[in-house]
């Protein structure tokens, strides 16, 4: 195990792959390497990025990627795609934008499913940025799998949020409503080749506008054509321009907090699940709850409180 | 929670046919794996690199231009060369019988054809897969 943890800091592929393995499975092997590889986190720069299914966001990131190596920087890059909600099995396509980087020891790309975790993002993925950033890559890019309207977590994770959007999804109501359009912290309006480009972002900017109104930061808008290679060096001075604010302005800190905030949660809402759904104890208490709510022997609010007491008492 | 198997699926070399190579990632999908889906045009050091970093256990091949008996082979000495035999090999397409067991010597562990039910192949992935 000592073996692994210390491979995994110099960098060697197969050992960062199989910890992400062991920790996508809960594996005991992987809670205590994580116990060895938490002192060594901390200097990537993690960068989220979200936005429908389609707009983009794989093919954005396989360009920003080829930016960063440009300038030297070695960059971790976590794909998530759904996992079926019947099956429990998944197609995990993200790759497919990306075979440019398939061959540059620089970067290492990993997929994952999303394993019943709803918010865009999966359980393990907490461990598998501290993983890559321990391992030594510059950069951490966590793309969430294609969102809706409130999958919004990847701000927990993410020193840098980008929100991409595309024309031709809605009104300007679409842009005044909660969740997903309040948590950029840069909005990149992707396929500016398509028609309907300048409402979107004069939407947006409008939204902007009004949204931070009096603060001395506004957040930026870039339209781009990530296909066409069109916008992403802008977007990589915006992207950079962040980090030296976040830097600054003391923000970082308070971003990591929130990081480590959700990851204490996560872990104690895992093994919490994991200790009364699986223990056989409690487990056939469960089952023989659910019968008699069925028979309505009993309410749900009373089970739970029965199941509850066991537990914290 | 049970542990998924994970399944690279690629299409090696200059064939631009992936319906057969999409059609069994969503079968071993709705079996309950993990399959990851490189896209086209993939070469054998590309395939051996994602194998890898996903830390797969079976590598699913596709090839319907007659460059089998050269890409198939070159995946399997590269994952063999960089330490990764445990994976399980697997291919598809157009492959004339008579190559089968020469692929079987070089690693390929079994090798579907068309027509092949899909279950044939996730059962067999499930059988061979170590957990």
């Amino acid at each position: 195990m000592k073996d692994l943890v210390s491979k995994v800091l110099k960098g060697d592929p197969h050992s960062i792959a199989r910890l992400i393995t062991l920790a996508e499975n809960n594996d005991p092997v992987a809670t205590s390497a994580m116990k060895d590889i938490h002192p060594h986190t901390g200097s990537a720069h993690v960068i989220g990025i979200t936005g429908v299914m389609g707009s983009g966001k794989s093919t954005l990131i396989c360009e920003l990627t080829r930016l960063f190596r440009k300038q030297g920087k070695t960059v971790g890059i976590i794909a998530i795609d759904p996992t079926s909600p019947f099956s429990g099995g998944a197609l995990l396509g993200d790759r497919v934008r990306m075979t440019e980087l398939a061959m540059d020891d620089g970067v290492f790309i990993r997929s994952m499913g999303t394993h019943g975790m709803l918010g865009g993002l999966t359980s393990a993925v907490y461990d598998v940025v501290e993983i890559l950033d321990a391992s030594g890559k510059d950069v951490v890019i966590v793309e969430t799998v294609g969102v809706g309207q409130a999958e919004v977590d990847v701000i927990k994770i993410a020193d840098t949020t980008l929100v991409i959007v595309v024309p031709g999804l809605g009104d300007s109501i679409q842009t005044l409503k909660a969740g997903i359009m309040e948590i950029a912290d840069i909005y990149v309006v992707n396929k500016a080749d398509r028609p309907g480009v300048e409402q979107t972002v004069a939407e947006v900017e409008s939204l902007v506008d009004i949204s931070c109104s009096g603060k001395e930061k506004k957040i930026p808008v870039l339209s781009t054509v990530a296909k066409q290679n069109k916008g992403i060096d802008e977007l990589l001075k915006e992207i950079d321009k962040h980090k030296k604010h976040l830097e600054k302005t003391k923000e970082f800190e308070k971003q990591r907090r929130l990081r480590y905030e959700a990851e204490l949660v996560e872990i104690i809402r895992k093994r919490l699940m994991n200790f009364i759904f699986d223990e056989s104890t409690f487990k056939d208490k469960i089952e023989s709850l659910i019968n008699q709510i069925s028979k309505k022997q009993v309410d749900p609010y009373t089970a739970a409180e029965e199941i509850l007491g066991k537990i914290l008492k | 929670m049970e542990r998924k198997i994970r399944v690279l699926v690629a299409k090696p070399g200059l064939d631009g046919h992936d319906r057969g190579a999409k059609i069994v990632a969503r079968a071993l999908r709705d079996a309950g794996m993990e399959v990851i889906y490189t896209g086209l045009h993939q070469t054998a050091e590309m395939v051996v690199e994602a194998a890898i970093q996903e830390d797969v256990d079976v590598v699913g091949l596709s090839l319907l231009s007659g460059a089998h008996m050269t890409l198939f082979v070159d995946v399997a000495k590269l994952l063999k060369k960089k330490g990764m035999s445990d994976v399980l090999i697997v291919g598809g397409g157009i492959i004339p019988e008579e190559d089968v067991p020469k692929l079987k010597k070089e690693g390929i562990s079994a090798v579907f054809g068309p027509g092949t039910p899909c279950d044939e192949i996730s059962d067999y992935i499930k059988k061979k897969v170590k957990r």
